[in-house]
């Protein structure tokens, strides 16, 4: 029973790091209906660029301030160049843009900052805590706060301040929100803005846990059936859709793994999905459209 | 048809011919006058595994520039080269040697190094066709061991089955003999591919031989997640673990492993497991990791203070940064550069000093013999085994370096080179070999020309 416990924690924490990811997609796509793939590479731009500071001898909160900035820039250029000129057009052209943009980020991330992998010590204790016979990761509850604590802020950004509930008009009506003199560029920058800090917090914690490298990209695989299940629009969902994907792909790989061959955990989240998008198409917390026809 | 159509289509149909045979005599030309040997790369300078590959290249090139700048080319031939990115995709490795085939400047290519274990398994036939041997150092197709079914592939050095088994034989030595390892508990933590799939057969029969436990755990790629199989490793507390990754999925593992409180000087990483990209990033908690190697890191061997002196010193290297000097990957280019270089003066003692072709290499490799004296007049001696080749042996070595990370570099810990149970499991190897003959209608060819 302990190994079972053991299992099922192990995969709720490991899915708070899916969830980490799965944020930045939920701002962009809250604020602009685009399912942002460069995502991953904002992810990756992040962390290379932090870790390139402190390897230059830089201190832990200035490479902080320094990487967050420039994920500010990035977010004011790609509104500037790749939004504003495609204002109006079909969402699957947005998303396009956004495709070719992670290419973009990830070719010059690499030319400005080199392909070597680095390692990133956040200074986290990593040795395991045992409750009994069970064995809990330091490593990942600090990772677990830092997502709850970002679910806190984000929550009240959007819920309790100009900015935020701005953003959440955008959303429902970009039109009516233009009519009342919401300014869709500003606020587009804010969010991408805030989607590059959500990329730094996701960049350092999985950048320690295996080296900022290219594969950081990667780590939004996961983010996809996250983002099904808890519904693309809401942050609380990618939280929960997390830990729904991290606990049953540990517990699949474990107990089926061995009866379909392993690696299970590559395609049960998606097969998951696919059951939740038959089921409940705005995923568990997501927003249903509703259309005057 | 009037006599003056036939005079004309005569008339044109000699031209045409004139024209034909000047070309072909002009292409014949220009093979005899080439004065170079082209070598192409196939290169992933871009892309996930970048960081793997830029060292490898580099020590590769370093090893040609010396050879042009120092000896003056290969008998007098110099090196030519250039590169060709893949990504480490199959379809543009494919791409890639399709471009580069034909040689160069009249300039013929002896030998494609496909740089990625799927490019070359898929390249199989298409270098039968071309004959032009792919030698795939570490990596590969382990049946293509057996050149009479595979005359174009050479996994020259260390197959992935040696490799399992020398890590076997490492553990034996560890524990004080092979008849210790008897009920002794070996996990493989695999990279869930054909790559990482490749050592299941070659565990099985030797745990079947000596009795110890094989167990195998498949981590799914990319692997930076791997919190189900290391509570797995837990549950069943192996007394080994030997790691077969790839790229994030080492320094995931090595991390993973102390999260779970599985003793890191316990686990053997692979060939690819076991270079400091592999390991660094895994910081402090990878502090008394192991990993087998034909690739023994270190830049005190003769030949790195040649190149120090005749390449880096003068601006001419390849690495862009200087850390990586004598790294496992750096390494391995030299390594694989040195192969490549002997196999062309191999195939120039047999075949005459110029541009040697695919079948003059292929002649080349399996007639090298790099002997211990060899190695030492290369400079090469504790960093490439000796090695000797034959249509029936593409492997030739079969033999690694067990080192042990220190947190800063990597240290020799085994005692020299530990030799894999090649005599058990070439039979093996051989009716794979086989049955892939039976499979593709081979008929497999005569060993003993």
């Amino acid at each position: 029973m302990s190994f079972f416990v053991e299992t099922f924690i192990g995969g709720l924490l490991a899915g708070v790091m899916y969830s980490l990811v799965a944020i930045g997609f939920v701002l962009i796509y809250k604020a602009s209906g685009v399912f942002n793939f460069a995502q991953g590479s904002m992810v990756l731009c992040a962390g290379l660029t932090f870790v390139t500071m402190r390897d230059r001898g830089i201190d832990f909160w200035l490479a902080g301030l320094i990487t967050l900035t420039i994920m500010v820039a990035i977010a004011i250029a790609v509104e500037r160049v790749v939004l504003r000129p495609l204002v109006n057009r079909p969402q699957i052209t947005l998303f396009m843009a956004t495709l070719g943009l992670s290419f973009v980020i990830e070719g010059i991330a690499q030319i400005a900052m080199g392909a070597s992998v680095h390692e990133l010590d956040l200074g986290i204790v990593d040795t395991p805590i045992t409750v009994g016979e069970v064995q809990v990761s330091q490593f990942d509850l600090v990772a677990a706060a830092t997502a709850g604590v970002l679910v806190i802020a984000l929550s009240i950004f959007f819920n309790w301040t100009r900015v935020g509930i701005a953003l959440r008009a955008i959303a429902d009506d970009p039109l009516a929100a233009r009519s009342i003199g919401i300014r869709l560029q500003t606020l587009w920058q804010i969010v991408w803005g805030v989607a590059g800090f959500v990329s730094l917090v996701a960049g350092l914690l999985w950048g320690a846990r295996q080296g900022v490298q290219f594969a950081l990209t990667l780590v939004v695989l996961k983010a996809l059936p996250v983002l099904i299940i808890g519904g693309f629009t809401s942050i609380t969902g990618a939280i929960v859709g997390g830990l729904i994907v991290g606990a049953s792909d540990s517990l699949a790989e474990i107990y089926l793994g061995s009866l379909l061959g392993g690696s299970v955990s590559t395609w049960f989240s998606y097969v998951l999905a696919v059951g939740f998008l038959l089921v409940r198409p705005t995923g568990l917390f997501g927003d249903a459209p509703i259309e005057r026809i | 048809m009037s006599i003056r159509k036939q005079k004309r289509i005569t008339s044109r149909a000699i031209g045409l011919a004139a024209l034909v045979l000047s070309l072909a005599v002009g292409a014949t030309a220009s093979a005899e006058d080439a004065k170079t040997q082209y070598f192409p790369l196939a290169t992933f300078r871009v892309g996930a595994y970048a960081s793997s590959g830029i060292p490898v290249w580099a020590g590769e090139i370093d090893y040609f520039r010396y050879i042009n700048e120092v000896e003056g080319g290969i008998n007098g031939i110099k090196l030519v080269w250039d590169e060709c990115e893949t990504n480490w995709e199959v379809e543009k490795g494919i791409e890639c040697y399709e471009r580069v085939k034909a040689g160069k400047n009249g300039s013929p290519v002896p030998i494609f190094l496909p740089h990625g274990d799927p490019i070359s398994k898929a390249l199989t036939e298409k270098s039968v066709a071309d004959k032009i041997p792919l030698v795939t150092i570490a990596y590969g197709r382990t049946e293509a061991i057996d050149g009479r079914v595979f005359p174009y592939s050479f996994p020259v050095v260390f197959s992935f089955w040696s490799e399992a088994s020398s890590a076997v034989n490492f553990i034996a030595e560890k524990v004080g003999g092979k008849d210790k390892l008897k009920g002794l508990k070996i996990a493989t933590v695999y990279h869930d591919s054909p790559y990482g799939k490749e050592t299941q057969v070659p565990l099985a029969h030797l745990a079947k031989t000596y009795g110890f436990e094989d167990i195998q755990i498949p981590v799914p790629h990319p692997g930076n997640e791997q919190s189900a199989q290391w509570a797995k490793i837990r549950q069943l507390k192996p007394d080994w673990v030997f790691l077969r990754g790839w790229g994030v999925m080492t320094p995931v593992a090595i991390k993973t492993a102390a999260k779970v409180g599985f003793p890191v000087d316990h686990i053997i990483g692979g060939i690819w497991s076991g270079s400091e990209e592999d390991v660094r990033p895994a910081g402090a908690v990878g502090k008394g990791y192991l990993a087998i190697t034909p690739f023994p890191a270190g830049a005190n061997f003769e030949i790195h203070q040649k190149l120090k002196k005749h390449i880096l010193d003068k601006g001419l290297s390849d690495l862009k940064d200087p850390k990586s000097f004598g790294s496992v990957y750096y390494n391995s280019g030299v390594d694989e550069a040195i192969v490549a270089v002997e196999a062309i003066r191999t195939a120039q003692a047999h075949f005459g000093v110029r541009p040697i072709n695919g079948e003059e290499a292929q002649w080349g490799l399996e007639h090298l013999d790099l002997s211990e004296k060899r190695l030492a007049e290369i400079g090469a001696t504790g960093l490439q085994q000796p090695l000797k080749l034959s249509a029936k042996d593409h492997e030739g070595g079969g033999a690694g370096k067990v080192l042990q990370w220190d947190g800063e570099k990597w240290n020799v810990v085994s005692n020299g080179w530990v030799k894999s149970d090649r005599e058990l499991l070439l039979p093996l190897i051989y009716e794979r070999a086989a049955a892939y003959a039976r499979e593709r209608g081979i008929t497999p060819r005569d060993a003993t020309n």
